[in-house]
């Protein structure tokens, strides 16, 4: 009789790396689904280009480092498409490409690879490709599908009034996968049903940003500025469902999660009210991801039976 | 009698029963004797020195008869489970790293009890002073599977006083139902034991603790405990390790024992549902523990709750589920979440072994490590309130003051961070033997 020794636990709950990434592909569809429908084939395409990319420079680098080639748990093709739903449209297909290379390479890799990253890849190479192409990065196009022929550039929502109801619903300019609120909704439930995220960190993030908004934002000084602006224009909900809660570079215990939120929220009204970009959601997350290792040194859980000792 | 209202601890899983279908498979299987022809009793079935044979290859025993004498305060006295002839006395391969000495014991079925055991007839008439005696000579362990000397338990250390004894019928491993069936079976003998500990200590207070995945059993306890003096029923939500001291104690008191601490610190007591069980025989009848209800399952043909004398090996208790159904591909003793693996099925059933679940080559596949992706999910699930992430990224550097320095001392090793690990990284395995390693180094 031969058996299998192995240490307890004998059992597992089937939670996979592989399982976790797909399933944010899968809360991801419905925003570049949307996307695609607003802005035509070319968002598909950036999709396509972003997600292949990143898959096909993970897999070559791993070959070249004689590492452990791991492209089938899905990371590298989910950071593709977090980079595409944040492109602009008009942006050529090569600066997508080229964002996907520096997220896997110089953001993901040579930190160590899948959670040994600091920064948030898919965010990490947005700024650099903002950085390096601004006039791309920020011709923002109203969708095709709502106006007529030749799609004009114009400024973002941050800088133009929107109604509510178009900031929901992504009849706006914007990246790609950012415009729909509804849809970024959707993904998130879809998240939070599915056990991949806690709310704390989307809900407390799109609060501050709403409550410091409303304190510091208004144009009649203080306690006049309009929270729902806030919260539906921009990256603001896209950023906190799908980047701020990446695991890797977020704090690992809740109460880290809270500060972290709150930090991200209030760093994105001060970029957006006193910075000079009009857009600050990118910042705000880098920004608070540079600071979760102190967060996690400083803050752990509560070690039982520690509280209440007595000498 | 009353109930409180259902409590629980920080932290745990709800483990998937997708192996062998969990516990469903015999929580309805009513307890059945077997004696199987040979046991193989070994002398070491406790956490302490291993006992010492008094007999001799060729002697005639009877059940009951003292056959391994306890040499040291924290050693612990081995019967003979079954009546006939010690065929072999040798050292036999059993869950540790190194042989231990067994009793090997051709059964007669003669069922020959031996002569002069003598117990108090009632519980609550009985010397509080002559029950830890009782239970000392009777063998008993903790046969929730930590083996630990039960009259060394229920001897409080100097100035610590017990107001409160817990009877753990959480029953939160994976696979295992014997003492669900235990309670609805049997449910006056474990009230007996459980008010033989309370008044060998002097507690006021039992609270019989289960989960409320066995509302059958609670009843059955609840109705059995009326009148008794000081006996409890308490409900606590499902969820694994309840049933782990320090989480029962946390959701029944809703206190914490001091980190690094023992629960009579805190005037706290927990002792097993099948250990009261062998307690009400030692003290009542003078019955000394011979054997045990194991519960068989996984790919076995008929999964089964056996009662079965100490020493009954493996082959023989599947044997009596009628064989495997499937080829067995790994052999845990206990569940799932903490149970230890068999070389192969010729070990013995000792006084601990609460479950012998049989997996097949597909559930047996072990499945790679994958790098770490902080997902938190192991902070979240941690009883102790660790982050295991980082414990094991200083044992991987071979850190051992860090780990130390990270508690991992108070790591339960219930296995919780590795099965919910998303990358399946082998953290509770780490722990266990950082765990050792540092516990060596103190003994220095």
């Amino acid at each position: 009789m031969k058996l299998t020794v192995s240490t307890a636990p004998h059992v597992h709950s089937h939670n996979s790396t592989r399982r976790i990434m797909l399933d944010v592909i899968i809360a991801l569809l419905p925003a570049a689904g949307v996307g695609i429908y607003l802005f035509g084939y070319m968002a598909g395409l950036h999709v396509l280009i972003g997600m292949g990319a990143a898959v096909l420079v993970e897999y070559l680098w791993q070959k070249l480092t004689k590492q452990a080639v791991r492209v089938n748990d899905f990371s590298a093709a989910l950071t593709g498409l977090l980079l595409a739903l944040n492109m602009p449209v008009d942006a050529p297909l090569w600066v997508t490409a080229m964002g996907s290379v520096v997220a896997i390479i110089l953001v993901k890799q040579l930190f160590g690879g899948i959670g040994g990253n600091f920064l948030n890849p898919a965010l990490a190479a947005r700024a650099l490709l903002v950085a390096s192409w601004p006039a791309h990065m920020t011709a923002f196009t109203a969708p095709t599908y709502f106006a007529a022929t030749d799609a004009v550039s114009s400024a973002t929502p941050l800088v133009t009034q929107y109604g509510y109801m178009e900031l929901f619903m992504g009849r706006i300019p914007g990246t790609i996968g950012e415009v729909c609120k509804l849809a970024i909704i959707v993904g998130f439930l879809y998240l939070l049903i599915r056990g991949v995220i806690t709310w704390h960190i989307p809900v407390l993030l799109l609060g501050t940003l709403a409550f410091c908004t409303w304190l510091f934002g208004g144009t009649d000084g203080a306690f006049t500025g309009d929270p729902l602006y806030a919260v539906l224009s921009g990256g603001a909900m896209f950023g906190a469902v799908f980047m701020a809660t990446d695991y890797t570079t977020s704090p690992m215990t809740i109460k880290g999660e809270v500060i972290y939120a709150i930090g991200c929220g209030l760093l994105i009204a001060l970029i957006r009210e006193f910075g000079s970009y009009t857009e600050g959601v990118t910042y705000a997350i880098l920004i608070m991801n540079i600071v979760t290792p102190l967060l996690d040194k400083y803050i752990g859980p509560n070690l039982y039976g520690e509280v209440k000792k007595r000498a | 009698m009353f109930c409180l209202p259902k409590s629980s601890f920080r932290g745990g899983v709800h483990p998937l029963h997708d192996i062998g279908g969990g516990k469903l498979p015999t929580r309805a299987e009513p307890i059945r004797a077997y004696s199987p022809d040979t046991v193989a009793i070994p002398m070491a079935m406790h956490l302490g020195a291993p006992a010492v044979p008094i007999v001799n290859k060729g002697d005639r025993v009877k059940i009951g008869q003292l056959i391994g004498e306890a040499q040291h305060p924290r050693s612990l006295a081995v019967h003979a489970s079954v009546s006939g002839e010690v065929i072999a006395i040798e050292q036999r391969m059993q869950l540790g790293a190194n042989p231990a000495l067994c009793v090997v014991i051709r059964n007669d079925f003669a069922d020959e009890w031996v002569d002069g055991l003598k117990g108090y007839g009632n519980v609550e008439e009985a010397d509080p002073a002559l029950i830890v005696p009782a239970i000392r000579d009777a063998g008993i362990c903790g046969m929730g599977g930590a083996t630990f000397p039960t009259h060394v338990k229920l001897t409080p250390p100097p100035g610590k006083q017990c107001n409160t004894v817990i009877l753990n019928a959480a029953e939160c491993e994976t696979h295992m139902t014997c003492d669900h069936r235990l309670m609805l079976e049997r449910p006056v003998k474990i009230i007996d034991g459980l008010r033989a500990a309370m008044r060998a200590v002097g507690a006021a207070r039992g609270v019989i603790a289960i989960e409320d995945n066995k509302p059958d059993a609670a009843k059955r306890m609840s109705e059995t405990a009326r009148g008794r003096k000081g006996v409890e029923v308490a409900m606590l939500r499902t969820k694994y390790p309840q049933g782990s001291e320090k989480q029962i104690i946390k959701a029944v008191t809703n206190r914490e024992v001091p980190s690094g601490g023992l629960p009579i610190d805190i005037g706290v007591i927990v002792i097993n549902v099948a250990t009261a069980a062998a307690i009400a025989d030692a003290v009542i009848d003078g019955r000394p523990l011979i054997s045990r209800i194991t519960t068989v399952t996984g790919h076995v043909k008929v999964p089964s709750n056996l009662e079965l004398p100490i020493g009954t090996v493996v082959q023989d208790a599947i044997t009596a589920c009628d064989g495997y159904s499937d080829a067995p591909a790994k052999i845990i003793m206990g569940g799932g979440m903490t149970g230890f693996c068999a070389h192969d099925d010729s070990i013995s059933i000792a006084k601990g072994s609460g479950g012998i679940v049989v997996l097949n080559e597909r559930e047996a596949a072990l499945v790679d490590e994958a790098p770490c992706i902080r997902c938190a999910r192991c902070v979240s699930t941690c009883p102790a309130g660790l982050n295991p992430y980082l414990i094991r990224r200083m044992c991987d550097r071979d850190d051992m003051d860090g780990a130390e320095q990270e508690h991992v001392m108070d790591c339960l090793l219930c296995g919780c961070c590795s099965y919910i690990c998303p990358a399946h990284r082998f953290l509770t395995a780490t722990f266990k033997i950082t765990k050792e390693r540092i516990a060596q180094s103190r003994r220095k």
